[in-house]
């Protein structure tokens, strides 16, 4: 029941969001449809970690472990974000253009239904319709500035993502064709698990590759990542959040279903550690030469997905949750640090790194924040992302992957690096004569509602939590 | 569903047929200067990618590969041609050369390049099939997706772009209806409705490109990089 009511809340909202009234009435329905929501999902996050899966109708729609920790993510950065949106969008959109606002939230909403469905949906060929929903409902927020860069960023998104949805769909079709001449049977995740050992190897690894190399296009896989940076510092912040935090590690999550099928050969699990490794390598050092801050965390976006692929593909229980842990970590870190670049271009009105100087003594809430989005994200203690970082390193060198540790803990300390020295320029130093513009209060609110799972997770993680993570571990295997 | 009787010849040779055309079209989609030209193409290929759904339909006598046929024949042969007419202007399609990376001739070189690589891929898999209709649909249908996807790297054009995906999706779908027959008719109808949402919103991205700068020319966007 609680699966249909996520389902239905986000798409009511899209509708209220149309009623041509006063502006609050579509800041105010998001944000009370995604608080539902949220409140929905800890409902069945608690109940899947409790040994319980959700079913609503079984082999269709239903959620288990690794689902209800995808669902949890989307659900709460929709809560942060929809707040964000409400002092952002008053910013960026003048008072006469009510429709403009209208139709930011009705696209907001959907984009969020087309999300929340790929964890919730378990009927493989609707979850690849999930993911290409994604991208097209998100198009028009990434081009919802109407400049010419912004629209320039639309437009390669949406056709870089599509070319891959398309790949990706012959290798979803190869599977359904294995399960076919494997028996038959309903075409969902666990099934397919099931019906694995009798396909035949060399179609699963044909299909796994069209798959990795069809949504990898959509997870900003290096070299398919051409339009992440542009789409993911072209759209507005907000958006920015979760097309960052959540977008990429939905999709992700669609690639990482695939692995306890593949488990049969070693060949997926080299796969996505060469990938991961091309990808975090190929970042962090793309991270050292960026102009725009905005930019600056798209490329640690790609990294976060190189390394959450290098978790899972390692492989064993360890190695697995904290594969699980990561993408829950970089969820929190990354809609945070969005949130964070909002609030300074909000502050200084410029994405230019090399202009914005002493926003600490300029604007101190801006300089704060992203000072600590910097350190978040790159994984400085007492964050989350520093323990999900560790607890990787140490199943990988438990499991005696130490040539693949070496290389991403050297990666990864090349892109805190980089992160980190940006992060200073714009923080500390002397600020220029023009004086930053206040905040609106319901960005510091979400900013600091953003704040608290991020701290608190690195401090201490509840039982139920990680019972859930084990649990989305263990979905990771077989 | 496949397997239970032997196929007809008539339908084996029909449906090779319709593959065949099938490749030939997704030769010109790379082949052809014009922008009608790829929209007539595209609708081409498009009945001949419903035809051979209907001609399986009949020889198996599967109703939903019936339907989908001509859900295929209606979104892509009227409906997506319909929505691309309507949301972009006419002075897109009356521009008579697509600006192009590559000339022609280097092109369908690595188009038979490609076509090779496809029957690699594929050859491997039909070890496992168990028709004549996988024989052909597979590989040409991963043939039709690699050649959609090189006719979008190479033109500049939005809408031949746009097109290029939709072949891409075609070439899919090819593969589908001969492996994967027995898919649930609620997920085809969905995708027939997500191929239509992809015609509208590339549509309307396209038209507020052409109104904001000017040009539909994608290819030459390049504001956004690093320095």
């Amino acid at each position: 029941m609680e699966l249909f009511a996520i389902l239905a809340l986000p798409a009511l909202a899209a509708g209220l969001a149309l009623v041509p009234a006063r502006r609050a009435l579509a800041a105010a329905s998001t944000v009370l449809a995604s608080v539902a929501v949220l409140v929905l999902a800890i409902r069945v996050a608690l109940a899947t970690a409790g040994g319980r899966p959700v079913v609503a109708v079984a082999s269709w729609i239903a959620c288990d472990g690794l689902g209800a920790l995808v669902l949890l993510l989307i659900a709460f950065v929709a809560v942060t974000s929809s707040i964000f949106s409400w002092g952002y969008l008053s910013r960026i959109v003048d008072a006469g253009k009510g429709p403009k606002l209208r139709r930011y939230y009705s696209h907001f909403n959907l984009f969020l239904l087309s999300m929340l469905a790929v964890p919730i949906l378990a009927q493989v060929a609707l979850v690849w319709i999930a993911v290409e929903l994604t991208t097209l409902l998100s198009v028009f927020l990434v081009g919802f500035e109407g400049t010419a860069a912004a629209l320039e960023a639309a437009w390669k998104y949406v056709v870089l993502t599509c070319m891959g949805a398309a790949i990706a769909l012959i290798g979803i079709l190869l599977l359904f064709w294995g399960m076919t001449t494997a028996g038959g049977g309903p075409f969902s995740w666990s099934n397919l698990v099931a019906a694995a050992p009798r396909m035949s190897p060399a179609l699963l690894k044909t299909a796994f590759l069209f798959v990795l190399v069809g949504f990898g296009a959509k997870v900003g896989l290096v070299p398919l990542h051409g339009w992440l940076p542009d789409a993911h510092s072209q759209a507005p912040s907000p958006v920015c959040a979760l097309l960052s935090g959540v977008e990429t590690t939905t999709v992700l999550y669609v690639i990482l279903r695939l692995l306890p099928v593949l488990q049969a050969g070693e060949s997926a699990s080299t796969w996505l550690v060469a990938f991961g490794l091309v990808s975090v390598g190929a970042a962090a050092f793309l991270l050292l030469q960026v102009r725009d801050y905005k930019r600056l965390f798209a490329f640690s976006t790609i990294e976060h997905m190189g390394i959450i692929m290098v978790a899972a593909g390692l492989g064993g229980p360890a190695a697995q949750a904290s594969a699980a842990w990561q993408m829950l970590s970089h969820a929190l870190a990354k809609s945070f640090c969005f949130f964070a670049a909002g609030a300074v271009l909000l502050a200084v009105g410029t994405r230019d790194i090399a202009s914005v100087r002493g926003l600490m003594r300029n604007s101190p809430v801006a300089g704060i924040a992203l000072l600590v989005a910097g350190l978040a994200i790159s994984g400085a203690p007492p964050f989350a992302v520093f323990l999900s970082e560790l607890s990787i390193f140490r199943a990988g060198i438990a499991g005696d992957h130490l040539a693949a540790v070496g290389l991403l803990a050297l990666f990864v300390v090349i892109a805190f690096c980089g992160v980190m020295q940006q992060v200073n320029r714009m923080v500390f130093g002397m600020p220029p004569s023009t004086t930053a513009v206040p905040l609106p209060r319901s960005c510091v609110a979400s900013l600091a509602m953003a704040a608290v799972p991020m701290l608190a997770l690195g401090l201490y993680v509840p039982p139920a939590l990680e019972r859930l993570l084990g649990l989305a571990g263990t979905a990771l295997g077989r | 569903m496949s397997g239970s009787a032997a196929v007809l010849p008539v339908f084996e040779h029909l449906n090779g047929l319709a593959a065949g055309l099938f490749l030939l079209t997704a030769f010109a989609l790379v082949a052809v200067r014009q922008v009608q030209a790829c929209l007539r193409i595209f609708i081409v290929q498009s009945v001949l990618l419903a035809a051979s759904a209907c001609i399986q339909a009949y020889s198996q006598e599967a109703v939903h590969l019936f339907i989908l046929g001509w859900i295929t024949l209606v979104t892509k042969a009227v409906l997506i041609p319909w929505l691309l007419r309507r949301t972009v202007r006419r002075e897109v399609y009356v521009r008579r050369e697509i600006a192009q990376v590559l000339n022609i001739p280097s092109s369908l070189l690595i188009a038979v390049a490609l076509a090779l690589f496809a029957y690699f891929i594929a050859s491997p898999l039909l070890a496992v099939a168990d028709g004549p209709f996988p024989r052909v649909n597979l590989p040409i249908g991963i043939t039709g997706l690699l050649l959609g996807a090189y006719a979008v790297t190479v033109r500049r054009e939005a809408i031949p772009q746009v097109l290029g995906i939709l072949a891409m999706e075609n070439g899919a779908f090819l593969a589908g209806v001969a492996i994967a027959p027995g898919l649930p008719l609620i997920a085809e109808l969905a995708a027939a409705f997500d191929v239509l949402i992809i015609a509208l919103v590339m549509g309307l991205l396209t038209r507020r490109i052409h109104e904001r700068l000017g040009t539909t020319v994608v290819g030459e966007m390049a504001s956004l990089k690093e320095d």
